[in-house]
């Protein structure tokens, strides 16, 4: 309930900007249930976010919050840890922001390790601008830039970011908003570069477009498409074939790039003054 | 029957009415009225599975215990866990710098470096670009050495992001470029201006446009330095013509740009990014102390008299930084005092108006030119940059045989340094305009001039220099027609 997670709010911006439905807010909670879950510090930590409906969230976070240019966020976020590294760093980043226009930065933080937490609230949709589709619409899918359906195959995010060396992957939905919880919170314990993507429903741009119903039925979609690493095991191969997981999907070990920079500074300190 | 145990309280100022709560109530205790509220059933049907309150995305709903009070949501004083004492700055060993020698043989690149350093910046990032690389390669080398921090990003955009990121956390930062990186920088220029984000961009310039001749010189970015990001915005432009004063320069880039809060653009080209010359340094300590006074205006208050976008006196908000525990937010949004985003007509006026007042009221102090011969001249040679050079040869052979030439050479090109021009001697007849672009500085000569002196442009687009000869030539002919001969 609200009122357990109010401190990490602005109260005085809610209500939020976002439209009737929208997923925005659910992740929006389930990330302030994880400040609160490791009584996170909101003096010492840093939340930066790029363009879109789920990027205006920093302004509503009671931190210092940084709402940088569009698909950037991960690149401020990165002078911010490098220069900073005491600091915590989160980002909060929508679809389109971290996979079209942000997604060269993605798969570079994702290969640096930098210890940030990336959440990518992917609602399939962009929203701010009214429908446009994204590398993450689902193909055949109607925008208003795909007036017949995209033409795209989408992304998966989740082995994009694997693939460029993330060492934290997990993927939740809006509704499953407990789970979302636990991975965020396991995300930013985790030291080096962890994505987590957050499945949310866009009902206005979206969902009257692709006839998705209300946005009860768009979470009771995600309710009944979504299927845990653990209870996937339990399906058949053909069981699986419209449906998509959740939970920790990917881990890895790898040096973190700040805490390999300060071994720098100590061996080029150790060499004495400049030459 | 037996009693409700739970009831269910709505804040209807927050209630979108998006049916998510009455479409998940498994014993359809929420309805919606016509104006899209939600209510509860009386007597309530509620079996306390919070299912509602859960996946409000507006938390609007609160279930409790029946006889339960709710608590203060909206207005619960918060208590900042373990709350401390401002942050110290980080702790850093403190490294004996060795002193510069007092000469050196150094490039212009490796002097901007060096100069970054003397000037306090411990934060570099960017991405590899002829001409300018070896100011990311020497600064790769350096910034770890003070206990500052390097980073090549994968590419321009990420470079300046990456920067900023690191200036808002209280360390002076740097970003090195050319041309066509120049060009992908610009939105996050626009970003520092707006957000008023210290930051320093070098642009050594290079024959363009587009990939154009990478190792040859150019001068083509004049107005793309003035003009390329977009919206009205402040920014700051110097320009060096030696290697020695590319050093100074770039320590002053990095104080204009902590003062003002604006991006200062430190306009190089590749004739002096890549000379090398015989310099003389004052000791990296000596630098270091000299600069201690021209940091960003710091803060004063306290977290609850803070607003980050109030300007002081001067114009210029004093700056927190991220970690210390104001909690601000920063953003390219139009914003007002508090730093949050507004659609006011007046508050974003009135924001623009401010930032480029800082600018504007400060012209005459950010102006700087260098005068050579200038007292008695018929004939002024405006010049700036890697031109100069050979604009300065070519007035002393002139002066050798007796012409009455002089030099105006620029050092600040935005905001563009008129006050010079306005006191130029009143025998001044004409006005020759050397630069390797089709007359973007001339254009403002012009501007300035209003028929007082004729204006000449002498443009130069293939990547070369004149030569002084050139120079000269044409020198001796536009000082015949001013004398009438």
């Amino acid at each position: 309930m609200f009122r357990e997670i109010a401190q990490y709010f602005r109260q005085d911006k809610l209500p939020h900007m976002w439209c009737p439905g929208c997923g925005n807010g659910m992740i929006l909670a389930a990330f302030a249930r994880t400040m609160k879950e490791l009584n996170i510090d909101q003096d010492r930590t840093v939340i930066v976010s790029g363009i879109g409906c789920s990027s205006r969230s920093s302004g509503y976070l009671d931190f210092d919050t940084l709402h940088t240019t569009h698909g950037r966020a991960l690149a401020f976020a990165t002078g911010v840890k490098l220069a900073k590294p005491e600091l915590n760093v989160i980002v909060l980043s929508g679809d389109g922001d971290s996979t079209a226009i942000g997604g060269n930065h993605l798969i570079h933080a994702a290969r640096r390790n930098l210890d940030l937490t990336l959440v990518v609230f992917n609602n399939s949709i962009y929203g701010m601008t009214g429908g446009q589709y994204s590398p993450m619409s689902p193909p055949g899918k109607k925008a208003t830039t795909a007036p017949y359906g995209t033409l795209e195959r989408t992304f998966n995010l989740v082995d994009i970011a694997k693939a460029a060396g993330a060492t934290y992957v997990a993927r939740s939905t809006a509704y499953h908003h407990r789970l979302l919880t636990k991975l965020i919170v396991n995300g930013i314990k985790h030291k080096g570069f962890s994505l987590i993507e957050a499945v949310s429903q866009c009902p206005v741009n979206y969902g009257r477009q692709n006839k998705a119903g209300t946005p009860a039925d768009m979470l009771k979609w995600q309710k009944d498409h979504a299927i845990t690493v653990e209870a996937a095991q339990q399906l058949g191969a053909g069981e699986m074939q419209d449906k998509f997981l959740i939970g920790e999907l990917h881990q890895g070990e790898a040096p973190e790039y700040t805490a390999e920079y300060l071994k720098i500074i100590a061996r080029a300190a150790g060499e004495g003054g400049g030459k | 029957m037996k009693e409700q145990q739970y009831q269910v309280l709505i804040n209807k100022g927050w209630c979108k009415g998006c049916g998510i709560c009455t479409g998940l109530c498994p014993t359809k205790n929420l309805y919606l009225d016509e104006k899209g509220k939600v209510h509860s059933q009386n007597p309530p049907t509620c079996i306390g599975c919070q299912l509602c309150s859960a996946n409000c995305p507006d938390y609007a709903i609160t279930v409790t215990k029946k006889g339960e009070k709710p608590g203060q949501s909206q207005h619960l004083s918060v208590q900042v866990s373990g709350k401390q004492e401002l942050p110290q700055e980080q702790t850093q060993p403190s490294f004996p710098a060795k002193p510069v020698p007092k000469t050196r043989l150094l490039q212009g690149n490796e002097a901007c470096a060096e100069g970054a350093i003397a000037a306090g910046v411990r934060f570099f990032a960017g991405y590899p670009i002829t001409p300018s690389t070896e100011i990311a390669e020497k600064l790769a080398g350096l910034l770890p050495k003070v206990g500052g921090k390097f980073i090549q990003m994968e590419d321009e955009i990420a470079g300046i992001a990456a920067v900023l990121g690191a200036s808002l956390t209280g360390v002076k930062a740097i970003t090195a470029t050319s041309g066509p990186g120049f060009s992908l920088m610009q939105e996050n220029i626009g970003f520092a201006a707006m957000a008023e984000v210290p930051c320093v961009i070098v642009n050594v310039q290079r024959f363009g446009p587009s990939t154009g001749m990478p190792t040859s010189a150019g001068q083509g970015d004049v107005m793309q330095a003035r003009w390329g990001t977009h919206g009205d915005h402040p920014v700051v432009v110097l320009t060096p013509a030696s290697v020695e004063e590319t050093y100074h320069l770039t320590v002053k880039a990095v104080e204009i740009s902590e003062q003002l809060r604006v991006p200062v653009i430190l306009l190089m080209d590749e004739v002096i990014g890549h000379l090398r010359e015989k310099v003389s340094l004052p000791d990296l300590d000596l630098a270091v102390e000299r600069n201690r006074d021209t940091e960003r205006p710091r803060l004063t208050l306290s977290k609850e008299l803070y607003l980050p976008y109030r300007p002081d006196p001067n114009g210029v908000p004093p700056m927190a930084s991220f970690g210390q525990g104001m909690r601000f937010h920063v953003t390219g949004l139009a914003h007002d005092e508090t730093g949050f985003p507004t659609n006011d007509s007046q508050v974003a006026g009135a924001l623009v108006t401010r930032l480029n007042r800082k600018i504007a009221d400060r012209c005459d102090r950010l102006a700087m030119a260098e005068e050579y011969m200038l007292d008695d001249a018929r004939l002024v040679v405006v010049t700036y940059g890697g031109m100069a050079r050979a604009a300065r040869k070519a007035v002393k052979l002139a002066r050798a045989e007796g012409l009455p030439v002089g030099m105006l050479r620029l050092i600040t090109l935005w905001p563009f340094p008129e006050k010079y021009l306005h006191r130029l001697n009143q025998g001044v007849k004409r006005v020759l305009v050397p630069e390797m672009n089709l007359g973007q500085i001339k254009l403002e000569v012009e501007r300035i001039s209003k028929g007082r002196w004729q204006v000449l442009g002498l443009p130069k687009v293939d990547g070369e220099l004149f030569t002084p000869d050139e120079l000269l030539t044409r020198i001796k002919e536009e000082v015949a027609a001013c004398l009438g001969k």
